[in-house]
């Protein structure tokens, strides 16, 4: 998707400029897309449009090329990379700006495993959908993920395994909060390379998300149900 | 301790086509089954492997297995199936046990080649450890500096190996080519070195059972 030469992004139009940063976001490209997001901005972009209509739209457009297995694990830890540049500079003022807020959610890799490739990516598709994400890190036993839900009472819990070994760790988790009545109090979503939608039915998750993208619509589907339920139980 | 022989072998080629067990294995363990074989003069077995770089990518192996599996029921006396689960989350086994064909025991190579319990046990102290088998050692530069896309991008070396503290180079082999390459992987990766021999472990055992 790279242009051959020098672009001048002042040169563009809105339209042309959130096209050229969707590729630049594509390409990996940080620093143009720093460049763009501060000239969204300039133009008087509120952050919060800047960062959908830019930002995650680009990423999403990423997000279905590797799922498609046109982008590889390389490009797109790159264009996420870019992605985080983008984010960086918007986090302050969407905190000042005020943005919609969707919902809450902890978020860690469990016990026995390192790997948070895939973790990070989740987080950040989810604040960049309007989620405030705690990422409570790596190798998190299960006192870890209920000290978590205790400070921060989130609407989600996000767990996240990369072994095989470590994965069943999840239905500790899970039946942890069951044991302390806890368990329908939160949405619980797992994902991971090995894992699949039966073995997050056999441990009592509510849902397998493939990939980043996936945990945020159903991120999204589960707290559109939420309300719903809420408001008829009003 | 195995009973099974190691030392190298010149007067025993393995041909394959003439066994009457098929090893369905990952391309990264040919080699060593290779020489288990001609240091045993084991006539049993044909061999047939499924792409080694399938390691980055373990969607793929559970069709490829069953693809094999299928074009080979019939043609042989038993198959049995030399990958460990190798991250297809239990989906490996799921279709083993429909097809009524066994595998060796373990959740991936580094397992089995240390020998299950005893990688078990130190399970815990290795979490920060990242792993070369012989073959990885062989193929870093191909399969993991390439394959990662690190030759293009090391910028995301700490994204892939932020969160490890070692390379632990669990030898099949004494070799100190190897060992030398294995250093330098840790070395390029940032990593401290550990060199461990253990032997072909239970690949051997599970071989011996079958041949």
């Amino acid at each position: 998707m790279s242009d051959e030469g020098e672009l001048d992004l002042r040169s563009l139009n809105d339209e042309e400029l959130t096209q050229q940063i969707h590729d630049d976001l594509y390409d990996g490209l940080k620093e143009e897309v720093e460049e763009g997001v501060h000239i969204l901005l300039e133009r008087g972009w509120t952050p919060y449009k800047v960062l959908t209509e830019a930002l995650v739209e680009g990423m999403r457009i990423v997000g279905i090329d590797f799922r498609d297995g046109i982008l590889f694990v390389p490009e797109v830890l790159l264009a996420a990379n870019s992605m985080k540049a983008g984010m960086f500079i918007l986090r302050p003022l969407l905190a000042e700006t005020g943005a919609p807020r969707l919902g809450k959610m902890v978020i860690g890799t469990v016990k026995g495993d390192i790997h948070d490739i895939g973790k990070n990516l989740v987080a950040m598709m989810m604040e960049g959908a309007g989620f405030e994400v705690i990422n409570i890190g790596i190798n998190n036993p299960v006192e870890k993920y209920l000290e978590a839900i205790a400070e921060h009472q989130p609407d989600i819990l996000g767990m996240s395994a990369l072994l095989t070994t470590t994965m069943p760790y999840m239905k500790v988790v899970i039946d942890t909060l069951k044991e302390k009545g806890m368990r329908d109090d939160y949405i619980v979503l797992v994902g991971g390379a090995p894992l699949n939608e039966e073995f997050a039915k056999a441990v009592g998750a509510d849902a397998y998300c493939r990939d980043a993208a996936v945990a945020v619509e159903t991120a999204k589907d589960f707290m559109k149900r939420k309300h719903n339920q809420m408001a008829a139980s009003a | 301790m195995t009973l099974v022989n190691v030392k190298p072998s010149e007067e025993f080629e393995f041909l394959n086509g003439q066994g009457h067990v098929l090893l369905i294995a990952c391309g990264a363990l040919a080699r060593e089954i290779v020489d288990l074989i001609e240091v045993n003069r084991w006539k049993a077995f044909d061999v047939a492997c499924l792409p080694a770089k399938w390691h980055n990518t373990p969607q793929y192996i559970v069709p490829g297995i069953r693809e094999k599996i299928r074009a080979n029921k019939g043609r042989y006396k038993s198959i049995f199936v030399l990958y460990g689960d190798c991250g297809t989350g239990g989906l490996l086994d799921k279709l083993l046990e429909e097809e009524g064909v066994e595998r060796i025991p373990g959740p991936h190579c580094y397992a089995f080649f240390s020998g299950n319990d005893a990688f078990k046990a130190k399970e815990d102290d290795d979490i920060t450890s990242f792993f070369l088998t012989d073959y990885l050692a062989r193929h870093f530069d191909k399969l993991i500096w390439s394959g990662m896309g690190l030759d293009r991008h090391p910028e995301l070396l700490p994204m892939y190996f932020g969160n490890y503290k070692k390379v632990v180079y669990i030898a099949q082999t004494r070799d100190e080519d190897l060992a030398r390459r294995a250093m330098a992987a840790a070395k390029r990766i940032g990593l401290d070195y550990e060199y461990r021999f253990v032997g072909y472990g239970e690949l051997a055992d599970e071989m011996k059972t079958r041949a």
